[in-house]
């Protein structure tokens, strides 16, 4: 058996994704090659031959798969697939991955399984269905499996420690299609509450909204967006916007950070995906602490400052 | 936004019958029109507006459906697969003493009206779910997702037609980028069939002063829930009422009210209670006592292992027919627990709504054919519904609830069985009750607290977990549906006297007392609203106004 | 807050307006569970409970068919066609997207919701029947979260595409299409035919008004077949069950902010 995997990168750094798609591949079993298409990306490609785990890099480099452009990454994808015998083709499921693998599953006349969060058995994976409300299990009936893979549900393999070979990859495909016209890098350190790794967010026990100043300082430090609970923004501390649970804000960052929040069941429903919870809150009986992963019985407007200040 | 500059952007549609409400009034007028107007191969239109985002999504109740005027409507109801699929095999009923005792009644002392014998468990948001499919496949326009926010009227007085409320206004009034104004919609009769205390229906009644010879209306509060359980536990068709503990617990004197639990198909119970809202004592909270009586053998010994599916709550009009009020007035009707036609000494109001349907829909495409005018009087109606056995039933059914008001539970039951089997409801006295539900509590200080055990998470729960399940929501960014007439009436008046009432009689968790370091704030949670109109019966100022949110908001039942 | 990097001049592109002033849009629109109705899953575990629950159009379709509606108002696109597969009670999500302002329907019939491969086949067919220039669908669908079909059905028109829209702009030959992707967003010049995918920033969709639901009633609506098309369905995946979500359990309790940068840190490494 044999994996390919499609190396999540900038032209320069191998991104962490990369790594827990590695981890899938290995529970999987078999080879694993990892696949860095771009341009003047050579540095990627040592990086991978680092990762634990991979005995083979494939590298792609050239002007046509400079912004990794689907049209013209998935041919090459689908053709190393099928000429270079791999049983499964694995991305992370990030924008990245989910804009390139079914272009690639459909070339190759198979189904594809998004966003899996754990092998059952060569063949047969789980993945979350309505929001991660229910987790189906699946299995794949096709002979070339393509994947994408649910980061934050498998533990990344090391970023070194080994030692592939790197091949070069000569095919070209340019299909003229589509053209990279410009990008708006987010600068700032507050991301967009769906796509923040770290979120704080802050409820009714804030008080007000200028006390989510408090917040603001932590999330600079942290890199992470701020939301709220349901109760803050029906009080008027904040906008809708910053709601967690609300329409399309079901959010899973790697941290979760609930400050003054007491856990309604509607505020949970919008952040249980989260990898770890962190509850700060004065009422030891808050439901908040039942889901919490590590729990802080404090008065925030002590707490808060004093995490920042700690960071 | 000012009513002048609505007004002046809103585009009209003429109907020649408006309705109000896809609840079983509503759809059974809408039917019985359409029914008539093929037979008589006369060109009618017909809309009915529903603020639920689907039909089906607001309505609630228990229920045990007797299919009476059903059959009337469609004498081939089985065959067409109306969703009454679950005969009634058995009643029980029992009164319990305390958190753990309940005596059975013999069958042969229970009021007649109590037997269930040819009635359905059924889910009446399905039923009118199909009554929907029904109507539109004989031409009716149904709109679910338009909530009727305003009545229109004639300059001579009479009602002209409904306006459906804005959307896309955002909570501090202004228009967002969705904004998309309500629709005039014209009829020559509308029909309101909003169901209990419906905000256009309460507008109706003030203004034709359409209760005036009528005594006060009663509320209840019924809160229901749908449970999974054990197949082994499971008695398809098994009915069980009945009343006593919780609500007679101490300090809790004069409270009166009963449960249901009844076995439906697919190994699924419902189970309720209903806590008549004339109660005096402050602290009592109907959620609370819910949640508790759960906890009795009676509920326990088939809820145990089983998994709660969904939630809601809804009051019942229980007034009867000495709170019916006129149910004509100039260019409308005001018809089903819209008006009150629920007979209480059977606890079901779903085959009374809908003939209240069958008979206003026959009068008013009589008197349209008749007389083609705009916003007359349907006055044959009232003859009509005299004429009918929707009259007969509730007149004999008058003193059920004034008897249980006056003299308790048990003499009341007493009462009620001396009128209703041995009497034929025909016993030559009425009674009456004259005090409205909101003016029955007394002072906090002098009301005995109660003390609510915390919900074990298995049997009971709080009150936001059970919103959860009731698919709430309402477009975040509108204005606040519940409004106070006077802003500093919960915190000024309401909390002295009374601990504002309001946090516990909501049984979805909207009104709140915060403390905070400069002092109490009322906070309303508007977003969790299921639409039960509780607030808007039992403030004891009568300061707050439900009014209706952006349509489609609210609760999403599926299967209640 | 943000910086723009422009790319090199872009590959030479004439520009046709001819296209622009004749341009068909196909959106597509999948009936899911309504996103306020919370999911249960059967007792035998074998699937979701579906029964007498509400239905509604898929949030990221709604998204798409206000985006096309805007691209004929703009004069952009002369017509705006609706397709939807399943059984014959996906008609009343097409009749929502009539009503939302596009013009007409085409119901193809399947027994159930097919994968993400047969509706892109299937959709492919239409595309070359119909020869859009343009084709939006919604990013996933709310119930399967599958995000496939929009590149499924690039790959197999051979059509650029343009997934997780947050602005379609058409430029004589060319779709500009901004997308939001991990870290930023990023704009691409997608040759027309092009096939677009929509995120929830794309626009705020119209409520539908009463009398445009009732002039939906009366719009075309073709229903076809998969055999009508030339498609077989075949199943590329076997759903063997579907459970709940595991239940977060309560983890401990720190005693200071310290320890709880120290756990943050060094235990869950997620700082």
């Amino acid at each position: 058996m044999a994996t390919l995997i499609i190396a999540e990168h900038d032209n320069s750094i191998l991104k962490p994704a990369t790594l827990n798609t590695v981890a899938a591949a290995v529970a999987i079993g078999g080879d694993v090659a990892l696949l860095v298409v771009g341009e003047g990306c050579q540095a990627v490609a040592d990086q991978a031959a680092q990762v634990a785990g991979v005995s083979k890099v494939l590298l792609a480099d050239n002007a046509a798969y400079g912004h990794q452009l689907a049209e013209n990454v998935a041919p090459l994808v689908a053709e190393l697939a099928k000429t270079a015998g791999f049983d499964y083709v694995l991305a992370p499921a990030t924008t990245t991955g989910k804009n390139l693998l079914p272009r690639v599953a459909a070339l190759l006349d198979v189904g594809q399984l998004s966003d899996i969060v754990s092998v059952e058995s060569a063949d047969t994976f789980k993945r979350p269905i309505y929001a991660g409300n229910a987790i189906a299990t699946v299995k794949s009936l096709d002979a070339i499996k393509v994947i994408t893979v649910r980061g934050t549900a498998f533990d990344p393999v090391a970023a070194e420690g080994g030692s592939a070979s790197i091949e070069a990859v000569t095919a070209v495909h340019d299909a003229a299609l589509s053209r990279f016209v410009g990008e708006e890098v987010a600068k700032s350190d507050r991301p967009e509450l769906t796509a923040a790794r770290v979120i704080i967010s802050g409820g009714r026990g804030m008080g007000n909204g200028e006390n989510f100043a408090l917040l603001e300082k932590v999330a600079d430090k942290l890199g992470a967006a701020v939301g709220a609970s349901r109760a803050a923004v029906d009080a008027g501390f904040v906008p809708n916007d910053m709601q967690v649970g609300q329409t399309g804000k079901i959010v899973a960052p790697e941290l979760y950070i609930a400050v003054g929040i007491s856990g309604a069941i509607q505020h949970l429903a919008g952040m249980k995906d989260s990898k770890v919870i962190v509850a700060i809150n004065k009422d030891e009986e808050a439901p908040i602490f039942q889901v919490a992963d590590y729990g802080l019985v404090a008065d925030l407007f002590d707490a808060v400052p004093e995490l920042e200040a700690k960071l | 936004m000012s009513e002048a500059v609505n007004a002046a952007e809103r585009e009209s549609m003429e109907f020649d019958v408006v309705i109000v409400g896809a609840g079983p009034a509503g759809l059974s007028a809408a039917i019985r029109l359409m029914q008539q107007a093929q037979d008589a191969e006369r060109e009618l239109t017909v809309c009915v507006v529903e603020k639920g985002s689907e039909v089906g999504a607001h309505i609630l109740s228990g229920a045990v459906i007797e299919p009476r005027a059903l059959v009337e409507l469609f004498p081939d109801w089985k065959e067409r697969g109306a969703p009454l699929t679950t005969a009634v095999t058995e009643d029980q009923i029992y009164l319990l003493g305390d958190a753990t005792s309940a005596r059975r009644i013999p069958n042969a002392l229970v009021p007649k009206t109590m037997h269930n014998h040819g009635n359905y468990v059924a889910s009446l948001g399905n039923l009118c779910r199909w009554l929907a499919e029904q109507a539109e496949a004989l031409g009716v326009e149904v709109f679910p997702g338009f909530a009727a926010s305003e009545v229109l009227y004639h300059a001579d007085g009479s009602v002209k037609g409904i306006a459906t409320g804005d959307m896309g206004i955002g909570h501090d009034g202004q228009p967002k980028d969705s904004y998309t104004p309500g629709m005039e919609l014209h009829a020559k009769v509308t029909l309101f069939t909003e169901g209990c205390r419906g905000h256009l229906g309460k507008q109706l009644i003030e203004k034709f002063a359409l209760d005036k010879d009528a005594d006060p209306q009663h509320y209840g509060l019924g809160i229901k829930e749908l449970w999974d359980i054990d197949p082994a536990k499971h008695q398809p068709g098994l009915v069980l009422h009945g009343s006593g503990w919780p609500l007679t617990g101490k300090g809790q004197e004069g409270t009166s009210g009963g449960f249901f639990l009844y076995h439906a198909d697919n190994h699924q119970v419902v189970v309720g209670l209903i806590v008549d809202l004339n109660y005096s004592n402050p602290w009592l909270s109907p959620f609370d006592e819910f949640q508790r009586m759960k906890h009795h053998p009676l509920f326990a010994q088939y809820l145990e292992g089983g998994k709660r599916v969904s939630y809601g709550a809804r009051a019942i009009t229980k007034g009867g027919f000495n709170s019916l009020p006129k149910m004509t007035m100039p260019g409308a009707l005001l018809l089903g627990c819209d008006a009150g036609t629920l007979n209480f000494s059977k606890i079901k109001g779903t085959h009374t709504a809908m003939k209240s349907g069958l008979v206003a829909a026959e009068s008013v495409f009589k008197a349209l054919g008749e007389n083609d005018s705009v916003g007359q009087d349907i006055s044959a109606y009232t003859d009509a519904f005299k004429a009918s056995w929707l009259y007969d039933e509730l007149y004999r059914s008058r003193n059920f609830g004034p008897a249980l008001h006056k003299f308790g539970t048990l003499m009341g039951g007493a009462f009620n069985f001396i009128d209703q089997n041995l009497c034929g409801g025909k016993l030559p006295v009425t009674l009456h009750d004259t005090r409205a539900d909101y003016a029955q509590l007394t002072p906090a200080a002098q009301s005995p607290k109660i003390d609510y055990p915390k919900p074990d998470g298995k049997l009971s729960f709080d009150k936001l977990t059970s919103v959860f399940l009731s698919n709430t929501n309402h477009e975040e960014d509108q204005p606040s549906h519940l409004q106070l007439k006077d802003a500093s009436i919960p915190i000024g008046t309401n909390l002295p006297t009374w601990a504002e009432p309001a946090q516990r009689f909501c049984p979805a968790g909207v009104y709140e007392v915060v403390e905070e370091a400069s002092g109490p704030r009322f906070q309303i949670n508007a977003q969790n609203c299921v639409h039960c109109k509780t607030c808007d019966i039992k403030d004891p100022s009568q300061n707050i106004t439900w009014v209706v949110p952006e349509g489609g908001g609210g609760p999403t039942y599926p299967n209640m | 807050m943000l910086s723009m990097r422009s790319a090199p001049a872009g590959v030479g592109l004439d520009s046709n307006a001819k296209r622009q002033n004749s341009m068909k849009v196909l959106v597509t629109v999948k009936r899911v569970l309504d996103y306020n109705v919370k999911v249960r899953v059967k007792a035998d575990r074998s699937d979701v409970d579906l029964a007498n629950v509400k239905m509604a159009l898929n949030p990221f379709c709604e998204i798409a068919v206000e985006e096309a509606v805007r691209l004929k108002e703009a004069g952009v696109a002369t017509e705006v066609i609706v397709v939807s597969i399943g059984p014959k009670a996906v008609q009343e999500q097409i009749r929502t997207a009539l009503a939302l302002g596009a013009d007409r329907g085409i119901h193809i019939e399947t027994e159930n919701s097919p994968e993400s491969l047969s509706v892109a086949k299937l959709l492919a067919k239409i595309v070359a029947d119909e020869q859009p220039g343009l084709v939006i669908l919604g990013k996933q669908a709310i119930d399967s979260d599958n995000n496939q079909t929009g590149p499924m059905l690039a790959a197999l028109t051979g059509l650029s595409q343009g997934t997780f829209a947050s602005e379609v702009k058409i430029e004589g030959d060319e779709a500009l299409v901004t997308r939001e992707v991990d870290g930023g967003l990023q704009t691409l010049g997608l040759k027309l035919p092009a096939i677009v995918t929509t995120d929830l920033r794309l626009n705020e969709p119209r409520y539908a008004s009463l009398p445009n639901i009732m002039k939906a009633k009366k719009k075309p609506m073709e229903v076809k077949t998969p055999a009508d098309l030339g498609v077989e369905l075949r199943a590329h995946t076997e759903l063997l069950g579907v459970e709940p979500p595991a239940e977060r359990k309560g983890g401990i309790k720190v005693s200071s902010v310290a320890e709880l940068v120290e756990k943050l840190k060094n235990e869950a490494k997620v700082i």
